[in-house]
């Protein structure tokens, strides 16, 4: 089963080598959509055996757990594998379109492909130190997208993400440090099985408090985000929307497997905190957007806002609450990568991602108002869409949690999302453009409506499938909390099996 | 040898947040350079220190005999050492970069990016 295992992470490296060879050409381009689309029919054949077995798990070169690395695909992995293919597709098809020639001279198609592998290897990993070594493949790459043109803002809000990241790497890898000194083993599977057993617990709940900021930084909750907001609005749309759907979400799965994996002795005091850091990123991300008068900028800091009701999830620990954190977290990706490449295409014709500088593109440009609309009303939780029954869930779970304040905070954050949203649409949509432009989608040529708005209308469709038939999605988010919330199988998997 | 080296990385740590607390962007990429070697040396210290005792096993043998070093922090900070030399690189050469495009290393002068008055 480890050739399975392994095949998400392969395809895009190759893909990324082949795009770095024929990187002068149009074959970079190709080969990076052509290595998404490979690695989402892995992504789906994995998929199906995880359905079909249980938690599937491997190990690589030969060595038995828990001595060698295991790759391990639980119901949560697999699906945050598919949807990060999903993502890499839309992306690197709108990227063809997007990049400049002069960037993708630089290798612009390669580090995306090896980012995607980076991604995928920390959704799969069963490791803690590898998963620090698939966090740093992911941080290399995403620091190279982002620089890359090198204009004033770029090298700007490169040095803030490049300086805070450093630091959670550093924590991160001290923590480890620690736990492999508490415990003598670094796989996950193991230190669920050993973590219990120590006999000084108030060291583990130290280290485990040093694994939340880490990753809090990665996940950019309050008050750990502030490289979030400097440097998601500066480079390439095609960079932000894959960093804005992928790479925050990476840290709240990491949060989501420690804290449901290994760090469940001391719940009251760990997941309180998550409660209250939940609730503190929900209200800074959403009052911080309605500060800005910029589409990304807006946009990045519903970001913030959005990582909070996934954190929510986490902290409450019940089982509707997990289902609810899965769900947001897969409807979170596609619909946020979705307005981030909705900005792009929105700035291409009318000119600006500054509110005040464009207009009227709901009077030239409908199909792209309508394409706005379905992610934007989908993040402020609207019905029938897919963010309406991811807020519903985590409402409904704080509720029968009895905390009645918290669900008060998270439905008040969503309707100042609807403020943010309206701003944009009102601003953007609306309001005649200033100077008297008509930002019409035939000023692109064919070919580039065709690689910019395909990606765009596919994502939509996707929101519009999960919010009208969530059935399926909820019982497979069902299924995945059942996994996280008893690990016996994961441990089972990992330990029991050795090929 | 674990005590005398633990008070190692606590004071390195020590002087590595008195540097990264500076404004300068330049010290602050130091303070990050001496944290993370503070954190390689704690992985070492976490392995237990044994002198003399290198892990070899006997021609023969499928495992060493007797008590001998802990050969897995060493793999360990063996990886984290070449990562950080390749993030610590690229934050150089950002940092030079930044010097030349910004005009300033003072991080309170970056404003670029997120102007404080946004118009």
């Amino acid at each position: 089963m480890s050739w399975l295992l392994s095949l998400p992470l392969f395809i895009p490296f190759v893909a990324g080598v082949v795009s770095f060879l024929l990187k002068d050409g149009p074959g970079g381009r190709w080969a990076s959509v052509l290595g998404s689309a490979a690695m989402l029919v892995a992504s789906g054949a994995l998929m199906t055996t995880v359905l079909r077995e249980g938690v599937v798990a491997g190990q690589m070169g030969g060595w038995p757990a828990p001595f060698g690395i295991s790759l391990v695909a639980d119901y949560l992995s697999a699906v945050m594998v598919v949807i990060t293919a999903i993502t890499a597709l839309a992306v690197s098809i709108y990227a063809m379109a997007d990049v400049e020639a002069r960037i993708a001279r630089l290798g612009y198609h390669a580090l995306f492909q090896i980012l995607i592998a980076g991604v995928a290897g920390a959704f799969l990993t069963g490791d803690l130190f590898n998963l620090y070594v698939w966090f740093e493949v992911m941080l290399i790459a995403s620091f190279g997208l982002l620089v890359m043109g090198g204009s004033k803002e770029q090298i700007d809000g490169g040095v803030k993400y490049v300086a805070l990241n450093l630091v959670s790497t550093i924590l991160f890898l001290t923590g480890i440090g620690l736990m492999y000194g508490m415990t003598g083993t670094l796989n996950m599977a193991d230190l669920a099985l050993i973590v219990p057993t120590l006999e000084n617990q108030g060291l583990v709940t130290v280290v485990a408090m040093m694994f939340m900021v880490a990753f809090g930084v990665k996940a950019a909750v309050f008050p750990l985000f502030f490289w979030l907001p400097a440097a998601y609005h500066t480079p390439s749309f095609s960079t932000s929307a894959v960093f804005a759907g992928l790479l925050t979400k990476v840290g709240v799965y990491a949060l989501i497997r420690m804290f449901t994996l290994v760090f469940v002795g001391d719940i009251s005091f760990t997941h309180e905190v998550l409660l209250w850091v939940a609730c503190f990123t929900m209200v800074t991300g959403v009052l911080g957007a309605a500060a800005q008068n910029d589409f990304r900028k807006i946009l990045s800091f519903h970001i913030v806002s959005q990582i909070g009701y996934m954190i929510l999830g986490l902290a409450l620990m019940t089982p509707l609450a997990i289902v609810g954190a899965v769900f947001y977290l897969v409807h979170h990706i596609i619909v946020k990568a979705n307005l981030f490449l909705v900005a792009g295409v929105a700035s291409k014709i009318a000119g600006s991602t500054e509110l005040k500088r464009i207009g009227g593109l709901y009077a030239t440009a409908p199909l792209l108002a309508v394409l706005f609309l379905v992610p934007a009303f989908s993040l402020a939780g609207f019905p029938p869409l897919s963010g309406f029954w991811a807020k519903f869930i985590l409402v409904k779970a704080t509720l029968e949690d009895g905390r009645g304040f918290v669900a008060f905070i998270a439905l008040a954050v969503g309707a100042l999302t609807i403020f943010s949203m309206t701003k944009i649409w009102a601003e953007a949509f609306w309001s005649p453009h200033p100077d008297n432009q008509e930002p019409k989608l035939s000023t692109l040529s064919k070919g580039e409506r065709r690689a910019l708005l395909m990606p765009i209308a596919g994502l939509a469709v996707l929101t519009c499938i999960i919010g009208l038939f969530p059935e399926p999605f909820v019982q497979f988010a069902e299924g995945s909390a059942a996994q996280l919330l008893d690990s016996s199988a994961y441990i089972e998997a990992v330990l029991g099996v050795s090929e | 040898m674990e005590v005398l080296l633990s008070l190692v990385v606590g004071a390195l740590v020590a002087a590595a947040i008195y540097l990264m607390l500076s404004r300068d962007l330049l010290r602050f990429l130091f303070g990050l350079i001496l944290i993370s070697n503070a954190a390689n040396l704690s992985i070492f210290v976490s392995g237990r220190l044994i002198s003399g005792a290198p892990p070899l096993i006997e021609k023969g043998q499928d495992f060493p005999v007797g008590e001998v070093a802990n050969a897995l922090p060493q793999a360990l900070v063996l990886t984290a050492i070449v990562i950080g030399f390749g993030l610590f690189a690229f934050a150089l050469v950002l940092t030079l970069r930044a010097y030349r495009s910004l005009g300033t290393l003072d991080t309170d002068e970056m404003r670029v990016a997120e102007p404080k008055d946004p118009s």
